[in-house]
C-alpha cells in the first residue's frame, strides 16, 4: 500500500528499514479501519432484504438498485434533503459573509474591545451544546408568541442557529487568512480612493480565496450533520436529513439496505465537495488557523 | 511586525482632500467601522449563545417544571434546590450524574488521546511523498466527511447482535467469543462508543497535525540530517517540538468537543444511552426533555461549563507556562 520511493543508498535523507515498515504496517492497518464502514455501507445499500436481515455477509447474495429507488418511498427523504440543503446552505452563505466582515475588522483595525470580542466568540465554542439549548427553545418559543415571527420549529430557526456554530472558527481561521494578505495591498486601493468595504471585497476577498472556501466547507459541513438542534427544533414539515434518516429504523422492519443507501445519498454531496475541496482546507488551516 | 500606522490604513488618505463634513462623517465612520463590521457576528452569537447561556444560569435557579414551560418566567424560584438535587451523590439523581460525569470523563480521555496519536503517527507518515499518498490522504478524510449520523448509523448496523459484520467477524470468522455479544447495550457499550468516537475524531487531528507540519522550515531537517539524526530522532528532535503550539490548541478542541459531543452517543444509543457510555450530554438532555424538568437540566449544564472553564483555564494555564520555560 505505502510503497516509498526508492531511498537513495549511503544519503543521509533515507529512512531506515524500521521505518518504513512501521509506516506500511500503521498505514495499512488505519485503511483497514477506515475502511470497513464505508465499504459495509456501499455493498449493503446494493444488497437484497435478506442478505441484511440474515447473517451478516461480505458479499452480496446479488446485486440489486432497489433499496436506492425505496428510500424514497418508505420516508419522504426528498423533502428531507431539500430542508437540509435550504438550511445549510443559507446557514453557509450568511456564516461566511459574516465571518469574513469581522475577521476583516480585526485583521485590519485596531479598536477598543477587540480582544475581548476574539475571547468571548471563541470562547462559546466551549459551551455545551446542551446548556444553551433549552433557553434558546423557550426564546425562540417566546419570540413566536410575542411577535409572530416563527424561529421554533421553522427553517429560519435552524439557520440562524447553525451559522453561530461555525461562526467563531470561521472568524478566527480568516483572521489568520486576511494577516497573511499583505496590507499594502489594501492600503493601496485606500490610497486610490476606494472606500474599506470596496478594498476588502475588491482586494482582501479575492486574495484570500482558499481560507474563504475553506470556512465554507466548514460551514455546510457543521449544518449538514448537526443533530441536537434539528431534533428539538424541527417538525414535520421543516424536518431535515439529520432526523428524518432515523425513520427508517422506527417502522416494525428495518431495512438496513435502505438506511445504508439513504446514508451514502445524503453522504455524497458533502465528501464529494470536501474531497474536492480538501486541498483549500489544508492550504487555509496552514496559513490560518494553525499558524 | 507592522507599525501602527500600517495598522489603520484609513489615516493615509489625505487629511486635506476632503471638506469640514466629509471628514466628520469619516471619522465617525472611521472609528465606527469595525464595530459596524463586528454587529452581526456580535449580534447572533448574543442571541444563540450568550443570553441563552445567562437564561440558562437563571433557570439553574428555579423551579423549571413542565408547569411553567409557556411562561418560565412565573416558576418559582428554588435557590440552589436544582444544584443540591444534581450534586447530592447519595440520592439518585446526583448518584446517576456522577456516574455519568466520570463515564464521560474516562471517554475523553481515551478518545481524545487516541485521537490524537493515531492522527500524528499519520499525518507524520505521509509527510514524504509515495505513490499512492494522494489517495490514501483522501481515503484518510472521509470519516471526518461523512455527516454524523451516516457514519454512526453504518456503525449501528455493523453492531447489530443477529446480523452486524462485528459479531460476524469476531465469533463466526475468528471464533474469539462463545457467543455472539451485545455491543449497543450492556458493558460492551463503551467500546463501541470509543471506536465510532476515534474512527470519526482522528481525521481532524490528522488534518490539523498535516497542515502544521507545512509550517516546519526544511532546513531544521536538513540540518539535523546532516548532524547525522536518523528519521526517529529527527520526528522527537523537531517534529514533536514544533508541532507543541499547534498540538496545544488540537488537543484542547478535540477535548471540548469529545466531552459536549452529543451527536455519536444520540445516534448510536438512541434517547437513552446504557449505563456504559451514558455520557453527560445524553445524560442532561434526558434529565431535560424526557422528565420535563428544565431547572434541573439548566442546573447540571452550569456545572458542566464551570468544570470545562476549570479545565480549560488549568490547562491554558499549564500549557503556557510550560512552552515559556522550554523556549528558555
Amino acid at each position: 500500500m505505502a510503497s516509498p520511493g526508492a531511498p537513495m543508498p549511503n544519503s543521509p535523507m533515507a529512512p531506515p528499514r524500521s521505518f518504513l515498515w512501521t509506516r506500511r504496517i500503521f498505514l495499512t492497518l488505519l485503511t483497514g479501519f477506515v475502511l470497513v464502514p464505508v465499504y459495509v455501507m456501499v455493498s449493503s445499500s446494493l444488497k437484497p432484504l435478506a442478505d441484511v436481515t440474515g447473517e451478516f455477509r461480505w458479499l452480496p447474495s446479488g446485486l440489486t438498485i432497489r433499496p436506492y429507488i425505496d428510500i424514497w418511498s418508505t420516508v419522504p427523504l426528498a423533502k428531507y434533503f431539500v430542508n437540509s440543503l435550504v438550511v445549510a446552505g443559507a446557514a453557509t452563505v450568511c456564516s461566511v459573509v459574516i465571518a469574513v466582515f469581522a475577521a476583516y475588522a480585526v485583521s485590519r483595525y485596531e479598536f477598543r474591545g477587540k480582544r475581548v470580542f476574539t475571547v468571548t466568540v471563541l470562547s462559546t465554542q466551549m459551551f455545551p451544546g446542551i446548556l444553551f439549548l433549552l433557553p434558546l427553545f423557550l426564546i425562540y418559543v417566546n419570540i413566536g408568541n410575542a411577535t409572530g415571527i416563527a424561529l421554533f420549529g421553522s427553517r429560519g430557526g435552524l439557520i440562524l442557529t447553525y451559522l453561530t456554530f461555525s461562526l467563531p472558527f470561521s472568524i478566527w481561521m480568516l483572521i489568520g487568512y486576511f494577516d497573511s494578505v499583505p496590507r499594502d495591498l489594501d492600503e493601496a486601493a485606500l490610497v486610490d480612493g476606494c472606500g474599506p468595504l470596496k478594498a476588502l471585497l475588491r482586494i482582501v476577498v479575492p486574495a484570500a480565496v482558499p481560507g474563504i472556501v475553506a470556512v465554507a466547507v466548514y460551514a455546510f459541513m457543521t449544518a449538514w450533520g448537526e443533530v441536537l438542534f434539528a431534533s428539538v427544533m424541527t417538525n414535520d414539515t421543516t424536518r431535515t436529513l439529520a432526523v428524518g434518516l432515523q425513520g427508517y429504523s422506527t417502522l416494525n422492519d428495518v431495512y438496513w439496505n435502505q438506511i445504508m443507501a439513504a446514508s451514502l445519498v445524503v453522504s455524497v454531496p458533502v465528501v464529494a465537495g470536501f474531497l474536492l475541496l480538501q486541498r483549500y482546507l489544508v492550504t487555509g488551516l496552514t496559513a490560518g488557523a494553525v499558524k | 511586525m507592522t507599525s501602527t500606522a500600517l495598522k489603520e490604513p484609513v489615516r493615509r488618505t489625505p487629511p486635506g482632500a476632503a471638506r469640514e463634513p466629509r471628514r466628520r462623517t469619516g471619522r465617525i465612520r472611521r472609528v465606527g467601522l469595525p464595530y459596524l463590521l463586528l454587529l452581526p457576528a456580535l449580534l447572533l452569537e448574543l442571541l444563540v449563545h450568550l443570553v441563552p447561556m445567562v437564561i440558562g444560569i437563571v433557570m439553574s435557579f428555579k423551579e423549571l417544571t413542565q408547569f411553567y414551560i409557556r411562561d418560565w418566567g412565573s416558576a418559582p424560584w428554588s435557590g440552589l434546590g436544582n444544584y443540591e438535587v444534581s450534586v447530592d451523590f447519595d440520592a439518585p439523581v446526583g448518584e446517576a450524574l456522577l456516574h455519568s460525569f466520570l463515564t464521560t470523563v474516562g471517554f475523553t480521555l481515551l478518545s481524545v488521546g487516541l485521537c490524537w496519536l493515531v492522527g500524528t503517527a499519520a499525518a507524520i507518515f505521509m509527510q514524504d511523498t509515495f505513490r499512492g499518498r494522494g489517495l490514501l490522504r483522501a481515503l484518510f478524510l472521509v470519516p471526518y466527511a461523512l455527516p454524523v449520523y451516516a457514519a454512526v448509523i453504518t456503525w449501528v448496523f455493523m453492531f447489530q447482535h443477529d446480523n452486524g459484520l462485528v459479531n460476524h467477524v469476531l465469533h463466526d470468522q475468528l471464533h474469539l467469543t462463545d457467543e455472539p455479544s451485545f455491543w449497543l447495550i450492556g458493558d460492551n457499550s463503551f467500546y463501541a462508543l470509543l471506536a465510532v468516537s476515534v474512527w470519526k475524531g482522528w481525521p481532524f487531528a490528522f488534518l490539523i497535525v498535516m497542515a502544521g507540519l507545512q509550517n516546519i522550515p526544511k532546513e531544521l531537517y536538513e540540518a539535523a540530517a546532516l548532524d547525522g539524526a536518523g528519521v526517529w530522532q529527527q520526528i522527537r528532535r523537531i517534529t514533536l517540538p514544533s508541532l507543541r503550539p499547534v498540538n496545544q490548541v488540537l488537543v484542547l478542541v478535540l477535548f471540548l468537543w469529545t466531552f459536549n459531543d452529543f451527536n455519536t452517543p444520540y445516534v448510536l444509543f438512541g434517547k437513552s444511552a446504557p449505563e456504559a457510555a451514558d455520557l453527560i450530554s445524553v445524560h442532561i438532555y434526558q434529565a431535560s426533555f424526557v422528565t420535563w424538568n428544565f431547572g434541573t437540566g439548566s442546573a447540571m449544564s452550569v456545572l458542566l461549563l464551570l468544570f470545562l472553564l476549570a479545565v480549560t483555564g488549568a490547562y491554558l494555564l499549564f500549557t503556557s507556562r510550560g512552552r515559556r520555560t522550554a523556549d528558555g
